[in-house]
């Protein structure tokens, strides 16, 4: 399909706001089953060792409304998979199995977990022993998490690609260790991120709901120890999820060093870089040419280069930097870098018309250009093959991804997790001296923390996503050449579509969720002899 | 079905559960509206494969082709 630049570009704006928005939606109901599965589960041991029917009850509870997210977001991020046979068809081609591997064990695992643990979970109680059903809710909440884990590692090798060569054949990448894949430290960090900030925000929302419950002087018991397992279970994580949110700095720092000078704004790189906490970021222009990217600067000094290098002292490159070079540092500037990627796909070029004219001499001296192997290739590889993405680029100030809007939701998500540490801490605080109840504008606080959780959750991924343009894998492809090239106008009617398909799903969502709340947990029963439920009687 | 075949109990187990469903009936209504929402409009309709039809000799050429030549 013939298509002008005007037109490619509107495809590429179109589908990235598509993906975006569906991975936004899908990114709704997703933490809060990977966490809430947790705080079921240690809802339910406690039930097993105490026997008291009470966190039977309790467990049943919050089980309901995992239940009802889990229901509502199940499939949704189906859509994505749709998107990339569609809207990014090099992409899914170019990726080969690296990507589709992981998505292959996700779809899997998804499938034997839905199928089985979710239904012993709902459908058991009355049908199995207490500690068959309590095994179904740990490996239904490990197993989401694990699926989540092949998810997040096909991101972070966009983020980070290894473990693969590219085969100049069949225009794919083609994995060559999918322990390298799998255990690279971007995955790693990544992953237990993602998870621990998802059971941060489950905590979150158990907290807030049962803070709701104090508000309107209903089930307080169950309020209050609910509160108090939430709080245990989101201070915990939180404070990991802390610690690996640093360990994602480090790896930032050296992988994608654009992203970090984006979540800084910073432009003039520097040795003893401060770390900026807040400010009100001036107009682009002053931004590039002052000293200052913001007004109004409040910094730690000498703590982005501590934080990202583990050396107070360490040079940390700045925007232009990185855009214009650096020889003193060793950074080639994206001017270079985009005629070396251009050498690369030159080659590419050379390789696809010797195979039309069957020209073997010249396809084999451009497949050994290609093999990783061989020290030309090496040297291929190092000098251009890296640099391959960058052929795409028009210009080199396309590297830079929207400043502002990494830069303030950086903060926003930091800043949210730092409130969460001090929320829980005082409403630990404040069980224990038995005071949640008489602060009133403390539960309100935590109820209206749940949105605030969710706003901090997606601000995260805006920082890893935006703060990664204009790359689908990092270096190796950009958007703009990810794309397939099909009829914008296709890409605006399903973005629309799913704009209602997901915001009737969300509004499904939450009157479900309220409905459910309001009935709040099932009465308890005088005499668990009379019931005949097998997971009431020991075993 | 012999009543202790381990496929009857399972068989029993799923049917019971569906059977003694509540809000589970509500939740699988949505479910199943939104498969087919997915599966049978918008897969169908507005998500084709672009590169479905091709052999994977094809495809290859075709996004050699793609990644080589300006839009």
């Amino acid at each position: 399909m013939m298509l002008s630049t005007a037109d490619w570009m509107s495809v590429v704006d179109w589908s990235r706001a598509q993906f975006a928005m569906t991975a936004i939606y899908h990114w709704l109901f997703v933490p809060l089953t990977l966490g809430l599965g947790f705080i079921v589960a240690i809802m339910e041991t406690i039930y097993y060792t105490t026997k008291d029917e009470f966190w039977k009850r309790t467990t049943k509870f919050w089980m309901k409304l995992f239940g009802v997210n889990f229901a509502i977001g199940v499939a949704t991020g189906i859509i994505l998979e749709f998107e990339f046979g569609t809207n990014w068809s090099n992409y899914s081609h170019f990726v080969g199995d690296i990507f589709g591997a992981p998505l292959a064990i996700e779809g899997i695992m998804a499938f034997f977990l839905e199928s089985t643990f979710i239904a012993v979970m709902f459908f058991g109680w009355n049908k199995v022993s207490k500690g068959f059903h309590l095994t179904a809710t740990w490996l239904t909440a490990v197993g989401a998490s694990l699926s989540a884990l092949w998810i997040l590692v096909a991101n972070a090798w966009m983020q980070y690609p290894v473990g693969m060569t590219f085969n100049v054949e069949t225009a794919r990448n083609e994995m060559t260790s999918f322990w390298e894949v799998l255990f690279s430290p971007v995955a790693m960090n990544k992953f237990f991120h993602t998870v621990t900030s998802s059971y941060m925000l489950a905590a979150v929302f158990v907290v807030g709901i049962s803070a709701w419950f104090l508000l309107k002087g209903r089930e307080q018991l169950m309020a209050r120890r609910s509160m108090m397992v939430a709080s245990i279970f989101g201070l915990v994580f939180a404070l990991v999820a802390a610690a690996t949110g640093d360990g994602s700095g480090v790896q930032i720092a050296r992988t994608q060093p654009m992203k970090l000078a984006a979540m800084e704004a910073l432009y003039h790189g520097q040795k003893g870089a401060p770390l900026t906490v807040i400010s009100v970021l001036k107009p682009e222009k002053e931004r590039m040419t002052q000293e200052k990217a913001g007004w109004m600067n409040i910094e730690i000094p000498r703590m982005l280069s501590l934080m990202s290098y583990r050396d107070g002292d360490a040079y940390v490159a700045g925007i232009n930097d990185l855009v214009e070079g650096n020889p003193e540092r060793g950074l080639l500037s994206v001017e270079e870098k985009i005629e070396r990627g251009r050498v690369a796909i030159g080659e590419l070029a050379r390789y696809r018309q010797a195979k039309q004219g069957n020209d073997r001499e010249v396809m084999r001296e451009v497949l050994a250009k290609f093999d990783p192997k061989s020290s030309e290739g090496k040297t291929f590889h190092k000098e251009y093959f890296r640099y391959f993405g960058y052929g795409y680029l028009s210009s080199p100030e396309e590297v830079i991804p929207n400043v502002p809007l990494v830069y303030y939701s950086f903060r926003v998500m930091v800043g949210a997790g730092v409130f969460f540490i001090l929320s829980f801490l005082f409403t630990l605080w404040l069980l224990k001296k038995q005071q949640i109840e008489t602060r009133r504008w403390w539960l309100w606080v935590l109820l209206w923390s749940i949105p605030l959780a969710y706003v901090a959750s997606q601000a995260g991924w805006i920082v890893a996503e935006v703060g990664r343009q204009p790359w689908t894998i990092q270096d190796l492809l950009p958007t703009v050449a990810a794309v397939s090239r099909i009829d914008s106008a296709s890409v605006v009617v399903t973005f629309f579509l799913f704009v209602v398909l997901f915001t009737t799903l969300l509004i499904a969502e939450i009157m479900i969720m309220r409905r459910q709340v309001k009935i709040g947990p099932e009465p308890l029963l005088s005499d668990p002899e009379q019931s005949n439920d097998k997971t009431n009687r020991d075993e | 079905m012999v009543q202790g075949n381990v496929f009857y109990k399972i068989y029993c187990f799923y049917r019971d559960g569906f059977r003694s469903m509540t809000l589970g009936r509500t939740l699988w209504a949505v479910i199943l509206l939104k498969l087919f929402i997915m599966f049978a409009v918008l897969r169908l309709f507005f998500f084709p494969d672009v590169l479905g039809d091709l052999t994977p000799e094809e495809r290859s050429d075709y996004v050699l082709e793609q990644l080589t030549s300006k839009p």
